[in-house]
């Protein structure tokens, strides 16, 4: 309860710093957080406001669909094939920190303007760290969790299934955690630049027409909605790892 | 190196027991790796586990004791010679009547005590009315009624290894290999968890070999002791106790129990050194 | 080399093979994707004739300067969350959340604050990198083992001695990840913010590329950065193997 106060109490000063750099930069800028919540509470009752809303929670249920369960997928094969895995490790280190960007203009050859386009960005951020948590999570089971299989000749679905996955759920939370933000900032950049629709094109609008309120406003919702997500996953990730102990 | 053969008593005439499991000519080396250089574990070993017997083996730390029953159980392969479980070879793989508790803890800590012990069975698809008569039956012997719906983690480490003995002990092992198990408990329960496993033994009629490093569990609970060397671990002795089936932690008073376990040091001591010197320990 | 060294080299070959293939034998049209060769080619002689020199130093003086400031203040401010549990509890649902903020978006509010430089640039790096070292530091901190702790106070060390003999070298591990990861983010930030708002560098050179239908230099420089991105990782995980040999783990 106290933590929750002390969370709220943390948005206050950021509110207060929000403000004053208000008055510093002006408004050409930036919006102050009354103007802010005043543009959101209008954008909210617009029906263009949800539409774009919704095509952007469609893209991310897709791309974390499919970078969810190709990414643990693949991950957990290769956290269980030591070779595959010591083959793959610096291959996928490297595409983590490749900048994914600069694939942006294969991708819209690809998949053209659509949702796909999104859809993919939002794979390619996501998927990476998932597969690389998943991997770490599989390897990370103690190794007697395995003799012990043996031992009960365990099929090796039976040893996926009962051992392998319960073993790496608290890591596999971990690596949604991660994944779930990187997904949704890249599906959000693939609004920003290949669409017509979506938050992320809402936002490029209202840059380009200087509407900061509405700019300000969008951000303000979409972080309250990653926080909000993302503090659910974060609840679950400490609770499982709690008792993993 | 051909280990002696030591009798402690006489009076006990075996008539030619049957073999249950048996290891010839046995290394296990593990491979270098890196910058890592190879590690010459065990052996050459022979050892033959008698149907129905309850044998130990003591050896200074790091003297491959977890390695041969790896090899046993068919958890690793033998770098050379072979083993053979009820007549046929083991290789590759756990064979079929085999149950083995772990020196490390390995109670899942996602799963509660129950189901913990359920875990082996439900999964060979046991009828869920057997599955919950022998793991009842389980719980108690193990004294773990009151936890049957707990977790690992709300366990202390000797109530977790009761865990994993429970776990091996309802899928009715012929077989029963235990990697120091009491070695989180204090000297007292050790003896009171002794008392337990001999009736155990007793009441199942299977072989048992337990591995430890303490003198008197070995002493009191086994017909027969191997004792290793360090590392590369081979076996320098065999030691038959003569102790009759039956038996509790009361034969710690007796003068063969002073004589067994001071002959165990006599042999151990000067390898234990061997062992702390080379940094085992 | 290991043996999972050797199939990975194998394997890049391959796919590199196989994508000049498809390209050469007209299954990829030339306008979607050129030959690896013929990017390698337009690399090697943009590199030669100087064409992107100056955009290189820009990319990577300011990727410098993100990851200085990232992994400076990242440790700083962990350090000191780390000594404050309360705010720490506070603040732990966001840092788990940042990286689903669009920072791009700010760019308009850094340009009013900073001017029009490389300074936004910069700043949108440092803001990638920063929460990456922030979290790795507390993490470092997290797994002293106590025992280490209550030694240090046994034989009476003060604070500073303290921090700089037990903790410092301790955490060191998680400190070299939080940089690692710094590194990464930082890059990724200035790329991108290059690649969206700016006027040069590596990212704009992309950009601009792509939008005037310059297939040989977009695919030449991406060829670019994928070799950067490698080249570090690798220097990155020599050294990392160097420090971990010496613990011996
Ligand atoms: N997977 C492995 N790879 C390399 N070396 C190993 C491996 N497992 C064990 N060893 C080495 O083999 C030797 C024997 O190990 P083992 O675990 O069998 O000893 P132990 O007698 O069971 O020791 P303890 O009494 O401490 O349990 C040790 O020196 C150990 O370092
Ligand atoms: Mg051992």
């Amino acid at each position: 309860m106290r933590q929750i106060l002390d969370s709220l109490l943390l948005v206050l000063a950021l509110a207060l710093v929000w403000q004053g750099l208000y008055w510093l930069a002006g408004d050409l800028a930036l919006a102050s957080p009354a103007q802010t919540f005043a543009r959101a509470a209008e954008l909210l009752a617009t029906p263009s406001f949800w539409r774009h809303a919704s095509e952007t929670f469609l893209a991310l249920g897709y791309a974390l669909l499919i970078a969810v369960t190709a990414g643990m997928g693949i991950g957990l094969a290769l956290g269980m094939h030591r070779l595959s895995g010591e083959v793959a490790e610096p291959v996928l280190v490297s595409l983590y920190s490749l900048p994914k960007i600069t694939l942006y203009p294969v991708i819209l050859l690809l998949f053209g303007l659509g949702i796909s386009a999104k859809i993919a960005l939002g794979v390619i951020h996501g998927i990476i760290p998932i597969i690389i948590f998943s991997m770490g999570a599989v390897r990370a089971i103690a190794p007697v969790y395995f003799k012990t299989a043996r031992v009960l000749r365990l099929s090796r679905g039976q040893l996926v299934r009962t051992v392998i996955v319960p073993a790496a759920i608290p890591e596999l939370v971990s690596g949604l955690r991660v994944g779930f933000s990187l997904t949704l900032l890249g599906v959000l950049i693939g609004e920003m630049f290949a669409s017509q629709r979506g938050l992320g094109y809402l936002v490029m609008k209202s840059i380009g027409t200087l509407d900061v309120p509405t700019m300000m406003a969008v951000i303000v919702m979409l972080a309250l909605v990653a926080v909000l997500i993302s503090s659910l996953l974060l609840y679950l990730d400490h609770r499982l790892h709690r008792r993993a102990l | 190196m051909a280990a002696s053969v030591v009798k402690m008593s006489a009076d006990r005439s075996v008539s030619t027991p049957m073999l249950h499991a048996e290891m010839t000519g046995v290394t296990r080396i593990y491979a270098a790796k890196g910058k890592t250089p190879g590690v010459h574990a065990l052996g050459p070993v022979d050892l033959a586990l008698r149907q129905g017997e309850f044998f130990s083996v003591v050896g200074p730390s790091g003297c491959g004791k977890s390695t041969l029953l790896d090899v046993l159980a068919g958890l690793s392969s033998p770098t050379e010679g072979k083993v053979v479980f009820e007549g046929a070879p083991v290789t590759g793989s756990v064979p079929p009547g085999i149950g083995v508790v772990f020196q490390e803890n390995a109670a899942f800590p996602w799963l509660s005590v129950k189901d913990n012990i359920a875990f082996g069975l439900r999964r060979e698809g046991t009828d869920p009315a057997e599955v919950e008569r022998r793991v009842g039956y389980a719980l108690g012997f193990m004294g773990l009624e009151d936890f049957a719906a707990a977790y690992p983690s709300q366990l202390s480490g000797g109530m977790r290894q009761r865990v994993c003995i429970a776990r091996t002990l309802v899928m009715q092992p012929r077989l029963i290999l235990l990697d120091e198990p009491f070695g989180a408990l204090d000297a007292q329960t050790r003896l009171l968890m002794g008392d337990e496993l001999l009736k155990l033994w007793r009441e199942t009629g299977a072989t048992v070999m337990l591995i430890t490093h303490a003198l008197d569990e070995a002493a009191m609970l086994s017909d027969r002791i191997a004792v290793m060397s360090a590392r590369p671990g081979r076996i320098m002795e065999e030691l038959e106790t003569g102790w009759p089936k039956e038996r509790d932690s009361r034969i710690a008073s007796e003068d063969h129990f002073g004589q067994i376990t001071s002959r165990l040091w006599k042999r151990l001591r000067e390898e234990s050194i061997k062992a702390t010197a080379r940094g085992g320990a | 080399m290991s043996r999972a060294g050797t199939i990975r080299l194998l394997f890049v070959v391959l796919c590199v093979g196989a994508l000049e293939a498809a390209c050469r034998g007209g299954l990829i049209s030339p306008q979607f994707v050129i030959p690896p060769s013929v990017m390698a080619a337009h690399l090697w002689q943009l590199l030669i004739d100087g064409t992107i020199t100056a955009d290189i130093v820009e990319t990577l003086s300011n990727v410098l300067m993100a990851v200085i400031l990232a992994v400076s203040v990242g440790f700083v401010c962990g350090a000191v969350l780390h000594s404050l549990p309360r705010l720490r509890r506070a603040v732990d649902p966001f840092l788990a959340t940042y990286y689903a903020v669009p920072f791009f978006a700010f760019y308009p509010l850094l340009i009013v604050i900073f001017g029009l430089n490389a300074l936004p640039i910069v700043t949108i790096g440092f803001l990638f990198g920063v929460v990456a070292m922030i979290i790795s530091t507390i993490n470092g901190l997290d797994r002293i083992p106590p025992v280490l702790l209550k030694t240090a106070s046994v034989l009476g060390m003060g604070p500073v001695r303290t921090a700089l003999m037990i903790k410092l070298p301790s955490a060191a591990p998680h400190l070299f990840t939080g940089t690692k990861l710094a590194i990464a983010y930082s890059f990724i930030g200035v790329i991108a913010a290059e690649f969206i708002m700016s006027s040069s560098g590596l990212g704009y050179s992309i950009a601009y590329a792509f939008n005037s239908f310059d297939n040989r230099t977009m695919y030449a420089l991406m060829l670019f950065i994928i070799l950067l991105v490698t080249l570090i990782n690798a220097v990155l995980y020599m050294w990392e193997q160097a420090i971990m040999q010496r613990r011996g783990s």
